[in-house]
């Protein structure tokens, strides 16, 4: 076995992998601009993709928002600074975790169900039978979820960021002897729009990433039951390590002031 | 009279496996033409090529004269409005009730409203045999015979000047084949349409058929009326139509 061979083969694969994906996504981007627009269907994903992940993304941001006011004022007990944990649990849930954490969750529920239906109609041959009934498949299938993905990401990050708020508020006002409404007014003094608007146009970004990683692998899963299952992985992983990637550019994009 | 569908020196290839080595073929209207073949001879390439949904390496693909083996986009969709097909397992949308995949063509690709679109739908459903309250079962629900019947009128339901047939017998018993076979006939001639089928069900080809083309490593080896095909002299044909293993067709048994 030839080592150079091998690596040239790997990097073949990988260039194929990116070429076929931004292929891809250059012309989900061309058909979401052209005619029809099928609202009915944007309709439907957003119920699916938004709506239905409403409990998932609350309750992790719930806990998630109880968790970081305990480590801080645990951490900052150390060095006596246990007073700004209404500042840090803010500004940590609206700029970095909220967003993620809600990205993360949607994805392993969203993109891997987006891959799963999309891939069972490619291998039953669902999809050919939208290009014989004179339908563009990525009109119909792809657009709508991209669409509802980027709309609805930011609505689930501003009930997320404003849950994972409340659940710092309830740790730190019944077991750190915090007073509810010295909390809830440091919270307000200190966060700023920035911090806010960061996070959801954060969010935007992970939205477009979920419903792309998630079509792009359904449309190319092969084989039968095995395939799809190989897609919705790929589709859930692929779409959770770039959404961590895009929120280290992003974040270093959106505070490089 | 100009042929409604020809191929001229069609080739494909996946990797290193040549499918399609020149493929020649002729189908004039409103005639039935039928090719027959074993499996992985590249019969489903052949149609998918005409229907754009694979693009063929070499050759050309006229329909009614027109050049379509390069179109896309807008051009591509109003080619596919003189079409309709009838795939192998049905492929019937499972997220929408019977009568709305039997509309989907009307509904989305012509943008009919739904209601006219409903009746339509209900209308093509009877003429495969199936009554009204079918249209609102989902296709889960649906036996093997009733899911070729539904998506034969989907693809009737725009009526189509071309319908294509995917192995229209495959997984269907006897009585039930020749159910299927005897709709074929009778609404495409209904429809006045032109249709091109694959099989290799030699009564299913034989029923409904005018003119039978078989295709044997990549190219069109013999094709005839249906009635000649006993007679074809051509040793190939004779070992397919009486399903011999001794003969020069050689089965690769390991892919």
């Amino acid at each position: 076995m030839n080592p150079f061979a091998s690596i040239g083969r790997a990097t073949m694969t990988l260039l194929a992998h990116i070429g076929r994906l931004s292929t891809f996504t250059g012309t989900a981007l061309a058909a979401i601009v052209a005619p029809p627009i099928y609202g009915r269907l944007i309709g439907q994903q957003i119920m699916r993709i938004g709506y239905y992940s409403l409990p998932v993304v609350g309750l992790t941001a719930f806990f998630t928002g109880s968790a970081l006011a305990l480590q801080i004022f645990l951490g900052g007990n150390r060095f006596g600074t246990e007073a700004v944990v209404p500042q840090i649990v803010v500004l940590g849930i609206t700029r970095e975790l909220g967003p993620v954490i809600a990205g993360l969750m949607v994805a392993g529920r969203v993109a891997a169900a987006i891959a799963a239906e999309i891939g069972t109609m490619k291998v039953t041959e669902q999809i050919d039978a939208l290009t014989t009934l004179a339908t563009n498949p990525i009109k119909y299938l792809v657009v709508p979820r991209l669409i509802a993905a980027v709309l609805c990401l930011p609505l689930l990050v501003a009930i997320a960021d404003s849950i994972g708020v409340f659940g710092g508020y309830v740790v730190a006002t019944q077991s750190m002897g915090f007073s509810g409404g010295t909390y809830l007014k440091n919270t307000v003094d200190f966060a700023t729009r920035e911090d806010i608007v960061s996070g959801l146009i954060k969010a935007g970004v992970f939205g477009f990433i979920i419903a792309l990683m998630g079509c792009y692998n359904g449309f190319n899963s092969k084989g039968g039951a095995q395939g799809v299952g190989n897609a919705t992985t790929a589709a859930v992983v692929s779409s959770s390590i770039l959404i961590l990637a895009a929120n280290y550019l992003l974040t270093s994009l959106l505070f490089s002031k | 009279m100009s042929p409604k569908i020809q191929l001229i020196g069609v080739k494909k290839r996946f990797g290193s496996k040549v499918v399609l080595d020149g493929v020649d073929l002729t189908v004039e209207p409103r005639s039935s033409l039928v090719i027959i073949g074993g499996s992985g001879t590249g019969k489903s390439v052949t149609i998918k090529s005409i229907l754009g949904i694979i693009r063929p390496d070499e050759g050309t693909i006229l329909v009614d004269g027109e050049d379509v083996t390069h179109l896309r986009g807008a051009a591509r969709d109003k080619v596919m409005k003189k079409f309709g097909m009838l795939f192998q397992g049905g492929a019937l949308f499972d997220s929408l009730p019977v009568w709305e995949n039997v509309a989907f063509g009307l509904i989305q690709g012509r943008g009919m409203a739904r209601k006219p679109a409903r009746d339509i739908a209900i209308e093509k459903l009877a003429k495969v045999g199936l009554a009204a309250d079918v249209g609102d079962l989902f296709p889960v629900e649906l036996s093997g015979g009733m899911l070729k019947r539904v998506g034969l009128a989907r693809a009737i339901a725009s009526d189509p000047e071309i319908i294509f047939f995917d192995e229209p017998t495959t997984g269907l018993d006897p009585i039930m084949a020749d159910i299927i076979n005897d709709l074929i006939v009778s609404t495409v001639k209904d429809v006045g349409a032109t249709a091109l089928s694959i099989t290799h069900d030699m009564i299913s080809a034989r029923k409904i058929s005018d003119k039978i083309a078989m295709l044997y490593g990549g190219k069109i080896i013999w094709q005839g009326p249906t009635a000649a095909i006993d007679n074809s002299g051509n040793p190939y044909v004779d070992q397919f139509i009486h399903g011999k293993a001794e003969g020069p067709i050689k089965m690769a048994v390991k892919a």
